[in-house]
C-alpha cells in the first residue's frame, strides 16, 4: 500500500509538468489550430528566467575586508550582493533564498511578451500554410532558442536550489497515519504538484467564468462565427498563446529546482509532451491533464523494482523508459482519438 | 514527350555520375575535397534522397528518420565484429534490418496522417534513441558507442595476428587507402571509401529516378495531392505509403551502413531528433519533391557545417581588421554567435528562413531566378511540385 502511494506522489511531480505543458500545447492548438514544437523551448525560457533572475539578485560589489586574510597574507575580498546592502542581511538573504518562487512574477511579464512576440512576428503568418510548414517553422525556431541559450548560459546544467525550507524531506505516511519512515516525500514536490494544481485550476477557471474565457471558447468552436459577430477574436487568440506561455513558462520555472535548468530540457519534455497530447485527444483540455498525469504515474510504476524484475523476465529491461511510447501506440491502435478526444480532429 | 524525357533524364544522369565522380577534383579548389567531407557528402546524400522518397512524393513528413540511421549503423558494425571487415554483409544487414525496423514503425505510425504521423515517427525516434543509449546496452553499448575491438570473432576473416584493429575493406580494398596527386598546387585526393559511397550514391539516385518516374511514385504522386479522392475511388493507399516508408527507411539504413564502413562504431547520438531535423532540413533546402534537390541541400548543409565550425574569434577579428577597433570587436561580438560552435544557431536560422520565403527550396529558387532572367512570369517547370499543395489529405 505504502510502495504504492509513494509511486503515485512520485509521478505527481513530473506529471504536472507534462499536464502544464501539455495544457499549454492544446491551449494554442485549440485556438489558433498551430501545432507548436517550440513549445518545450517555452518550457526551457522558463527554467531559464530563474538562472537570469539568481544572477541579477547576486550581482555584488567587491569591498577588501582588512581585518581577514587568506592563507597567502593577502586581504580577502568580499562579495556583497546589492540586494543585502539595500535591503540589509535578513531581508536580501530571504530573497535570494526565495528566488525561484520570485521567479515567477518575473517570468509572467516575460513569457507573455516572448508568447505575442512568437504569435504576431511568426506564427501569425502560417496560419493558412500546410501543417507541414507549421511544423518545421517552429521547430527552427525550438532550434534558434535552444541555441541562444546555449550561447548565453553554456551547456552545463545550473543548479537552482528551491528556498531553504522546502529544500529537504518530510514523512508524508504519518500525515495520513501510516507507519513512520513509510512514505518519505520532498517538500518541493509537492509545492511542485500544489502549484501546477493551482495554475491548471486557474486556466480553467479563466476560460469558464470570464466573459473573456466564454469568448474564447466560443472561438474555439466556431471560429466564423465569433468573427461575425464583431468579435476580434484573432486579438483574443493572440492573447490565449500568450497565456499559454505563461503557463509553459511556469511550469519551467517551479521545475527548475527539480531538474536544474540545460538547454535541452524543453526538447526532452515536448516529446513526452506530443505523446501525452495524442494520448489525451487532440484539442481536450481535460483530456491533456488527465492523459499527463496518468503517465506521469504510469511512469513512476513502472520504475518500481518488482515492475522491472518482472519486465526483465520477459526481455524488457529499464521498462520505465520507454513505457509512455508503449502506451501511446497501444492506445492510438486501440483508440486513435485519444482518451477525451473528438474523431476527425487535425486528421488532414 | 515521354520520349524527350526519358532523354532528358538520361542527361541528368550522365552529368549526375560525372559530378560525383569528379568529386575530389571539382571540390578541391573550394576546400572540400577531402575524404572525410566528400563521403559525408555522400551519405546524407544517399539519406536525403530517401527520406525526399517519403516526404517529397507523399507528403508524410517523417520526424524520426534518423532511428533507422543509427540501427543500419549498429547493424553494420556487428557484422563486421562478428562475420568479416568486408563492407558488402555489414551494408546488406544494415538495409536488411533498417527495412525491417521501419516495416513496423510505419505500418504503427501510417496509421495516422498529418500532424499525428510527425509526432507518432518523433516519439518512435526518441524511444530508439533512449532503447540504445540505455535500455539495450548489451546490444548498442551505451553511451560509449558499439565500437570494434581486437577479440571479436569475425568468423570469415583470418585470425588477426597484427595486434591492431582491422580496417573496413571491399574484397581487399581497404576503404580508408587513398591517392594523392599534385595538381596546380592543390593535393588531389581518391579515396577508396568515396569512390565507393559515390557509386552507392549514383545508385540510390537512380533508383530514385525511375521511382519517381514510375506509376507507382505518380500514385505516391497523387497520395500527396489529394488521398480522400483517392480513398473515394477505391484505392487503398496505405500499401503504398508504407512502401514509400519502408523504401526511404533502408535508405537511411544504407546512409547508416556507410557511415559504420567509412568509420566503423556507432553511437546512440546518431538516432537523437537533431539528426532527424537535420535531414528534414537538407531535403527542403534543396526541394522536396524534385530529384537533385536533396542532394544539393545535403552537400549545401555538410560543406557550410565544415566552413563554419572553423571559423573562430581570431579568423573573424583577421576578417574584419580594416575596421575601427569599436566596430571590429561588436562585429566580431555578434558574429562569434553563429560560427564555430554556434553553427547549430545558424542551421536553425537557415530552417525557418527557408521555410518562411522559400519553401520549394534551393531549386525553386533558382527556377526563378532563371525565369526572371528570361523574363518570363509564371513556370511549369516538370521537376517542381507545387510547394503550396496539401501534404497527405
Amino acid at each position: 500500500m505504502d510502495a504504492i502511494l509513494l509511486q503515485i506522489l512520485n509521478g505527481l511531480d513530473k506529471g504536472s509538468a507534462y499536464a502544464l505543458i501539455a495544457l499549454g500545447l492544446t491551449l494554442i492548438f485549440g485556438t489558433l489550430g498551430v501545432v507548436n514544437f517550440a513549445h518545450g523551448a517555452l518550457f526551457m525560457i522558463g527554467a531559464f528566467c530563474v538562472v537570469t533572475l539568481q544572477r541579477i539578485l547576486n550581482i555584488s560589489t567587491v569591498t577588501i575586508d582588512p581585518t581577514k586574510t587568506d592563507f597567502l597574507g593577502n586581504p580577502l575580498k568580499v562579495k556583497t550582493p546589492y540586494i543585502i546592502e539595500w535591503f540589509g542581511e535578513g531581508a536580501g538573504m530571504a530573497i535570494i533564498n526565495w528566488s525561484v518562487p520570485l521567479a515567477i512574477l518575473f517570468a509572467i511579464p516575460i513569457m507573455l511578451l516572448v508568447g505575442y512576440v512568437m504569435e504576431r512576428g511568426l506564427i501569425k503568418h502560417f496560419y493558412k500554410r500546410p501543417h507541414a510548414d507549421q511544423i518545421l517553422v517552429t521547430f527552427g525556431l525550438a532550434i534558434v532558442l535552444q541555441e541562444i541559450i546555449k550561447a548565453f548560459y553554456g551547456a552545463n546544467p545550473i543548479p537552482t536550489p528551491a528556498p531553504e525550507v522546502f529544500r529537504g524531506s518530510f514523512d508524508f505516511g504519518v500525515l495520513i497515519g501510516m507507519a513512520e519512515n513509510a512514505v518519505i516525500y520532498p517538500y518541493w514536490r509537492l509545492v511542485y504538484f500544489a502549484f501546477s494544481a493551482l495554475v491548471i485550476a486557474g486556466v480553467f477557471a479563466f476560460l469558464q467564468f470570464t466573459t473573456f474565457g466564454m469568448v474564447v471558447r466560443a472561438g474555439m468552436a466556431d471560429r466564423e462565427t465569433v468573427g461575425l459577430l464583431g468579435i476580434n477574436i484573432d486579438k483574443r487568440f493572440t492573447i490565449m498563446f500568450g497565456i499559454a506561455a505563461c503557463v509553459a513558462g511556469l511550469a519551467g520555472v517551479m521545475y527548475s529546482p527539480i531538474n536544474s535548468p540545460n538547454y535541452h530540457m524543453g526538447m526532452d519534455f515536448l516529446v513526452l509532451s506530443f505523446v501525452v497530447v495524442v494520448v489525451g485527444g487532440m484539442g481536450s483540455l481535460p483530456g491533456a491533464v488527465l492523459a499527463g498525469f496518468t503517465l506521469g504515474i504510469l511512469e513512476s510504476f513502472a520504475s518500481m523494482n518488482q515492475v522491472k524484475g518482472f519486465f526483465e523476465a520477459i526481455y524488457l529491461p529499464s521498462i520505465d523508459q520507454i513505457i509512455i511510447y508503449l502506451v501511446a501506440i497501444v492506445i492510438l491502435l486501440v483508440r486513435p482519438r485519444g482518451l477525451m478526444g473528438r474523431a476527425g480532429v487535425m486528421e488532414d | 514527350m515521354i520520349d524527350k524525357l526519358q532523354n532528358n533524364d538520361r542527361m541528368l544522369m550522365t552529368l549526375f555520375t560525372l559530378m560525383v565522380l569528379a568529386g575530389p577534383i571539382l571540390l578541391a579548389p573550394f576546400g572540400a575535397g577531402y575524404p572525410d567531407l566528400l563521403q559525408r557528402f555522400c551519405i546524407f546524400g544517399i539519406f536525403a534522397i530517401g527520406f525526399n522518397i517519403l516526404f517529397g512524393l507523399t507528403g508524410y513528413l517523417s520526424f524520426g528518420h534518423a532511428a533507422f540511421l543509427g540501427v543500419g549503423s549498429y547493424s553494420a558494425v556487428w557484422m563486421f565484429k562478428l562475420l568479416t571487415m568486408n563492407v558488402i554483409p555489414a551494408l546488406i544487414l544494415a538495409v536488411v534490418i533498417a527495412g525491417l525496423f521501419s516495416l513496423l514503425i510505419g505500418f504503427i505510425s501510417l496509421r495516422r496522417s498529418g500532424i499525428y504521423f510527425s509526432i507518432l515517427t518523433l516519439a518512435f525516434a526518441q524511444m530508439s534513441f533512449s532503447l540504445a543509449y540505455s535500455v539495450l546496452t548489451p546490444i548498442t553499448n551505451g553511451e560509449t558507442g558499439l565500437q570494434l575491438t581486437l577479440n571479436d570473432p569475425r568468423i570469415l576473416d583470418g585470425a588477426n595476428t597484427t595486434g591492431s584493429l582491422p580496417s573496413t575493406n571491399f574484397f581487399g580494398l581497404t576503404m580508408n587507402s587513398t591517392a594523392k596527386f599534385d595538381f596546380l598546387g592543390m593535393v588531389l585526393q581518391f579515396n577508396v571509401g568515396f569512390y565507393f559511397c559515390a557509386v552507392m550514391l549514383i545508385l540510390a539516385f537512380y533508383l530514385a529516378m525511375r521511382i519517381f518516374r514510375s506509376p507507382f511514385g505518380l500514385m505516391l504522386k497523387a497520395i500527396k495531392t489529394n488521398q480522400n479522392r483517392l480513398n473515394y475511388t477505391g484505392v487503398n493507399t496505405r500499401p503504398y505509403t508504407l512502401a514509400a516508408f519502408v523504401i526511404s527507411g533502408m535508405y537511411a539504413g544504407l546512409a547508416g551502413g556507410l557511415m559504420a564502413c567509412t568509420d566503423p562504431l556507432a553511437g546512440a547520438e546518431r538516432m537523437q531528433w537533431t539528426a532527424s531535423g537535420e535531414v528534414v532540413l537538407m531535403t527542403i533546402l534543396g526541394g522536396a519533391g524534385t530529384l537533385l534537390g536533396p542532394v544539393l541541400g545535403a552537400g549545401f548543409i555538410k560543406y557550410f557545417e565544415n566552413i563554419f565550425s572553423k571559423i573562430n574569434d581570431n579568423v573573424l577579428h583577421s576578417w574584419f581588421s580594416f575596421l575601427p577597433d569599436g566596430l571590429e570587436d561588436l562585429i566580431v561580438w555578434v558574429l562569434h554567435f553563429f560560427v564555430g560552435k554556434g553553427w547549430h544557431l545558424t542551421l536553425g536560422l537557415l530552417f525557418m528562413m527557408v521555410v518562411i520565403f522559400l519553401p520549394g527550396g534551393l531549386l525553386q529558387g533558382a527556377s526563378h531566378i532563371i525565369d526572371w532572367i528570361r523574363g518570363k512570369k509564371q513556370s511549369s517547370s516538370t521537376q517542381i511540385s507545387n510547394p503550396n499543395s496539401m501534404p497527405a489529405e
